[in-house]
C-alpha cells in the first residue's frame, strides 16, 4: 500500500487515481499509523514553500516522514513535495526544509534569460544525468508536465534528470531511498504512469 | 525544450459535449469521458472542460463527469464555465481539475482573480477572454460573447495578470467558428502585453492554421480548438507530426 501524505496542501484526487491506475492500493492519510504501515510514501505539494513546510511540521508529519525515510522506506516527493526534501528554500525569504537531500530551492528567474516565461509551465523533455530506477520504463527525451517558478539548486550528484528551459533545471533527484520529481507524474500521461509504476515496484 | 501545447476544448451541457458555431446552434458530439480518453491517447497535451449548463442539476452532473474523467485521464485538466466564486474553484479542484478558467465571473466579481490566486496559486488561475473588434477597438465580451462590456481587452488582460492570472486564453469572437485561421493580430497584441503563457482560441480550421500560428507568433504557447477535433477534421496525431516536421517543439 502506498500512503499519500495529506497535510492540507493541494488536491490529492488525481494522484490517488494515478496510483490506482498502475494497479496499486493508495491511501490518502495524515495518520501516523497508516503511514508507518505503508510500503512506500508519496509526499505531494502545491503552493508556497513556507506555508507547506509550516503545515507539514505543525501536523507532526514532518517527523513521521523523516523517521520513515530514515528507516529506508521509499519516499517520493512530487513538485513542491520534492522541494521540501531539500535543506532550504529561498522562496520569499529563507525557510528550512526536511534536509533529506542536500540542496536549496531558488527562483528560476535568476538562472534563465529574459524572454522565458515564468512559471515554467508545460511539457518538457527529460534529459538524464545518471541512471535511476524511476526511469526504468522511460526513454531519455520523453516529455513530462511541469508547473513551477522555483527549482532545486545545488543538489550536485543527487540530480538524476534535468529539463532545458534557458538553463538546465533539475527535473528529478534521488539519494538512496529518497526520490523527488519536480514534474507531475500524475499529469504526465503514460510516461508519468510508467514512472509511478517504477516507484511502486522499488 | 518546452513544447507547444495542443488543447481540445469540450463544451459540456447536461453531461454531453457540444460545440456551437459563433457560440450558437449547438450540436451533440459525444460523451465527455470517452472523448477525454480518446484525446489523451491521441496526444492532446491538456484538456479543457467547459461547463455551459445553467441549472443546478446540470452542474452536479458536470462535477460527476469531471471526477470520472480525472480518474481515467492523466493529463492536465482545466475547467471553466460558471466559475464566479472561490467556492466554485474549490468545487472543481476537488474533482481533479488542475486549473480553473474564469471569464464572466471575473468581470462580475473584480476581486475573484486576486482571491483565487492567493488561495490556489497563480498557476491555477486561467483568464479566458472573449474579444471582438468594435469600431477597430478590441473589446471584452461577456456572457458567452453576447454582451459588450465596453472594456478594452489589452487593459483588462494586463490588470488580471497583474492580480495573479497565470495564463490567458484569447478567444477571438471575430474568427471563432469561421475556420479561416487564428486571429494573429489580436494574439500578437496580447503576447506583447503580458509575460504569462498565452493560449490561442477561435478560428482553427485545418492543420496549417496551427503551423502558421506557432511559426508567425513563437510567443504563443498553445492552440485550443473544439469542433475540428470532435468531428475529426483535424486529427491530433497528424497535427503533431506536421508541427514536428516544421521544427515546432512538439510532444509526440
Amino acid at each position: 500500500m502506498i500512503a499519500i501524505i495529506d497535510y492540507g496542501v493541494g488536491n490529492l484526487f488525481s494522484l490517488k487515481c494515478s496510483i490506482q491506475a498502475v494497479g496499486q492500493e493508495a491511501v490518502v492519510s495524515s495518520d501516523r499509523h497508516v503511514i508507518e504501515q505503508a510500503d512506500k510514501i508519496l509526499l505531494p505539494g502545491v503552493g508556497a514553500f513556507e506555508d507547506a513546510a509550516a503545515k507539514l511540521r505543525g501536523s507532526g508529519l514532518a517527523d513521521v516522514v523523516k523517521e520513515q525515510a530514515g528507516q529506508g522506506k521509499p519516499l517520493l516527493g512530487i513538485c513542491l513535495g520534492m522541494q521540501l526534501l531539500l535543506e532550504k528554500s529561498y522562496e520569499y525569504g529563507e525557510h528550512e526544509g526536511l534536509g533529506l537531500i542536500r540542496g536549496a530551492v531558488r527562483p528560476i528567474k535568476d538562472v534563465i534569460p529574459d524572454g522565458f516565461k515564468i512559471p515554467h509551465i508545460g511539457w518538457n523533455a527529460l534529459l538524464f544525468r545518471k541512471p535511476s530506477k524511476l526511469y526504468r520504463y522511460v526513454r531519455e527525451g520523453e516529455h513530462v508536465y511541469f508547473v513551477h517558478s522555483y527549482y532545486a539548486a545545488d543538489c550536485d550528484s543527487a540530480v538524476t534528470a534535468v529539463s532545458e528551459y534557458g538553463a538546465d533545471l533539475t527535473a528529478s533527484i534521488e539519494e538512496d531511498n529518497v526520490f523527488g520529481c519536480q514534474f507531475h507524474p500524475e499529469k504526465s500521461g503514460d510516461v508519468g504512469l510508467k514512472i509511478l509504476k517504477a516507484f511502486c515496484e522499488l | 525544450m518546452i513544447t507547444k501545447r495542443i488543447i481540445p476544448c469540450l463544451d459540456v451541457r447536461d453531461g454531453r459535449v457540444v460545440k456551437g458555431k459563433n457560440f450558437l446552434g449547438l450540436q451533440d458530439v459525444d460523451s465527455p469521458v470517452e472523448l477525454a480518453r480518446f484525446y489523451s491517447k491521441a496526444g492532446a497535451d491538456e484538456l479543457v472542460f467547459y461547463d455551459i449548463t445553467a441549472s443546478a442539476e446540470g452542474r452536479a452532473i458536470f462535477t460527476d463527469i469531471l471526477c470520472e474523467a480525472a480518474s481515467q485521464v492523466f493529463i492536465p485538466l482545466t475547467v471553466g464555465g460558471g466559475i464566479n466564486t472561490a467556492a466554485d474553484f474549490e468545487r472543481v479542484l476537488n474533482c481533479g481539475a488542475d486549473k480553473v478558467s474564469v471569464n464572466s465571473g471575473a468581470i462580475r466579481n473584480p476581486s475573484l482573480v486576486k482571491e483565487a490566486a492567493r488561495l490556489y496559486g497563480d498557476q491555477c488561475v486561467v483568464l479566458s477572454v472573449d474579444i471582438k473588434r468594435v469600431d477597430g477597438v478590441l473589446r471584452v465580451f461577456a456572457k458567452g460573447g453576447r454582451e459588450n462590456t465596453g472594456m478594452e481587452a489589452i487593459e483588462w488582460i494586463r490588470r488580471c495578470v497583474g492580480e495573479g492570472a497565470g495564463e490567458v486564453v484569447v478567444n477571438s469572437i471575430d474568427t471563432d467558428g469561421v475556420k479561416k485561421g487564428f486571429d494573429l493580430e489580436m494574439l500578437e497584441a496580447v503576447c506583447n502585453a503580458v509575460r504569462v503563457p498565452v493560449i490561442a482560441s477561435g478560428g482553427a480550421g485545418c492543420i496549417q492554421d496551427f503551423i502558421t500560428l506557432f511559426k508567425t507568433l513563437p510567443k504563443v504557447d498553445a492552440g485550443l480548438a473544439a469542433s475540428i477535433f470532435h468531428f475529426g477534421e483535424v486529427k491530433i496525431e497528424d497535427l503533431k507530426k506536421e508541427m514536428a516536421a516544421n521544427q515546432i517543439p512538439t510532444r509526440i
